[in-house]
């Protein structure tokens, strides 16, 4: 069968009858099953999305109309942190290996309504724990480019999913980068929407004031369509609000941070995104140079706030209500929690959280300046292209200083879109985000729709 | 700052509950105290007259009433499905209290 790649691919395919949605089902668990080596997937839900392909069959059968199940038969995985009823959920930890929900997330339901399959659960460092996909307690997930190499994290079985053409879409959470990230490492498109646009209620919590839930597809226009379906208050998650797009500027002009292009940046990294400038000024965009300097404090403050958030929302795990004793924690949840909770123990709480709050708030003042003059900011993701596995294991503070380009949206609440933008000398893929101020996901996306219809970009599968 | 020491460790894993062997707290007390050493930074940055940022959208409290909805709530049979330690339709806990033996 030839794969569709994208989801109106995938509605025009069922809706002329050149493939069943039960077809489909069949060649994305036969793909999962013949790249098992990639270990992206925990747990597959076969049964479940043979049903719901049946249901989609019936439906194609009987009619659908345009405006209806806009992911209609699109294949989807959910990160191992969506609580999915009756579907086992782990978060990667050893604590929720047998742990089973009552209840599905509200995203999931939500891309349920929208006519979607679910096809199972992805790998991903544990609790959302990394950058690398390394500190799963199911080991690591493997880069489908070259299998060598990292495919980032912590959604890592997430963005191998898309690349490697196990399932169609997926879903990943950002906290500090934990979609765009992956994304970047995977040459796939990744969207981290601004804090509150998405609910995250039935969603593993990692650092509160961080979390975000976003997505994972080939294409700009298939990531913005799952913004849309997922966006909106549920009542259940009290920090989403609905928020009109803010309007951007006639001619759109977007931002060069100076501190972002400076010494740690890979060059064939700084090259690939010169040259995406240099399309989008030939579709009239403006550039000009910002500054953000408070950027490096960046690291610093996010690793007081988010392991004292995580050492907090870890401490519902006792196991007695569900799941594995304290003992089950890995190294790395370990770590976090005595980080965190050091932060926030007496004596202690004014040096690190408290300052590390006022710290946070000169990092959201500099995007919020920066926004008052520009409609987007144009950065790269992480210093480097995929790494090597093990390169960076055995130092902790190494791994977090990968977070530093991605990390200050979630300091500062603010949505960002990961797009590809070709490969290095060794063949790993190459891209850039977008940032935008909060709520402006639409323009992001319509630069980014911008960028790959000038570019005539067509969505590849590391795995053929 | 003050430097990390083993005792710190001890008093955190005691405070979050976590168990831990020797060869652990080999490994945690120079990797912990090197990120804390790190983070400390934080330090030099005046913050003088700058309010801590804990919420980023401007929300402040969201209220709804205070109704019990039963169609939200999981039935007893469901909340109590996660484990094989019930008893009588409750969980069984470890105890905290040890009998008296002062009788």
């Amino acid at each position: 069968m030839n794969l569709p790649l994208t989801i109106k691919e995938t509605r025009e395919g069922l809706l002329k009858k050149k493939f069943s949605a039960v077809e489909l089902v069949d060649e994305y668990l036969e793909r999962i099953k013949k790249n098992s080596d990639l270990n992206a997937f925990l747990t597959l839900s076969s049964e479940i999305a043979y049903d719901k392909a049946k249901e989609v069959d019936k439906l194609v059968a009987t009619g659908v109309s345009d405006n209806q199940y806009p992911l209609l038969g699109s294949a989807l995985a959910h990160k191992d942190l969506f609580l999915t009823k009756g579907v086992r959920t782990t978060a990667a930890s050893k604590v929720l290996e047998s742990f089973v929900p009552q209840y599905s997330a509200t995203v999931v339901q939500k891309y349920e309504a929208a006519g979607s399959i679910m096809i199972g659960k992805t790998n991903c460092d544990a609790w959302a724990h990394g950058a690398s996909g390394e500190n799963s307690d199911f080991g690591p997930t493997l880069n489908p480019w070259n299998k060598e190499y990292v495919p980032g994290g912590s959604s890592s079985g997430s963005a191998v999913s898309v690349a490697a053409g196990m399932s169609l879409l997926s879903t990943g959470t950002d906290t500090g980068g934990s979609i765009r990230q992956p994304a970047n490492f995977c040459g796939v498109v990744g969207l981290k929407p601004t804090y509150g646009a998405v609910s995250r209620y039935g969603i593993i919590a990692m650092a509160s004031s961080l979390d975000t839930v976003g997505c994972f597809a080939r294409t700009v226009e298939d990531v913005e369509k799952m913004f849309i379906v997922t966006k909106g208050e549920d009542g259940f998650d009290s920090t989403v609000k609905n928020v009109e797009s803010p309007r951007p500027r006639d001619v759109l002009k977007i931002g060069i941070p100076k501190e972002y292009f400076a010494e740690g940046l890979d060059k064939e990294v700084e090259k690939s995104i010169l040259e995406v400038i240099e399309v989008l000024k030939k579709e009239g965009i403006e550039f000009i140079e910002i500054s953000l300097p408070s950027t490096k404090y960046a690291i610093p403050v996010y690793y007081i706030i988010q392991p004292a958030e995580v050492s907090s929302n870890l401490e519902r795990y006792d196991g007695i209500r569900y799941g594995n004793s304290r003992d089950y924690f890995g190294a790395e949840a370990k770590r976090r929690i005595m980080l965190g909770t050091y932060a926030l123990s007496a004596g202690y709480y004014d040096a690190y959280y408290l300052k590390a709050q006022k710290v946070r708030s000169k990092l959201k003042e500099d995007f919020d300046k920066v926004f008052e003059k520009v409609d987007a900011i144009i950065a790269p993701v992480s210093p480097t292209s995929a790494f090597k596995l093990r390169e960076k294991t055995s130092d902790p503070l190494q791994m977090y200083l990968a977070d530093i380009y991605t990390c200050p949206a979630n300091l500062a609440g603010i949505p960002g879109l990961a797009i590809p933008s070709g490969f290095n000398k060794k063949g790993m893929p190459l891209g850039f985000q977008l940032l935008g101020p909060r709520f402006s996901e639409s323009t992001l996306f319509s630069l980014g729709k911008m960028y790959q219809e000038v570019t005539s970009y067509v969505p590849s599968l590391a795995i053929i | 700052m003050a430097k990390l020491t083993k005792a710190d460790v001890l008093h955190v894993a005691k405070l979050a509950k976590l168990n831990l062997t020797e060869p652990e707290i080999d490994k945690f007390l120079p990797q912990l105290s090197s990120i804390i050493d790190f983070v400390g930074q934080l330090d030099q940055v005046d913050t003088e007259d700058i309010e801590p940022t804990a919420q980023v959208t401007g929300l402040s409290n969201v209220f709804r009433d205070g109704e019990a909805d039963l169609s939200k709530c999981l039935s007893q049979d469901e909340v109590l499905s996660g484990t094989d330690k019930v008893y009588n339709g409750l969980f069984k806990v470890p105890a905290i209290l040890e009998g008296r033996t002062d009788k």
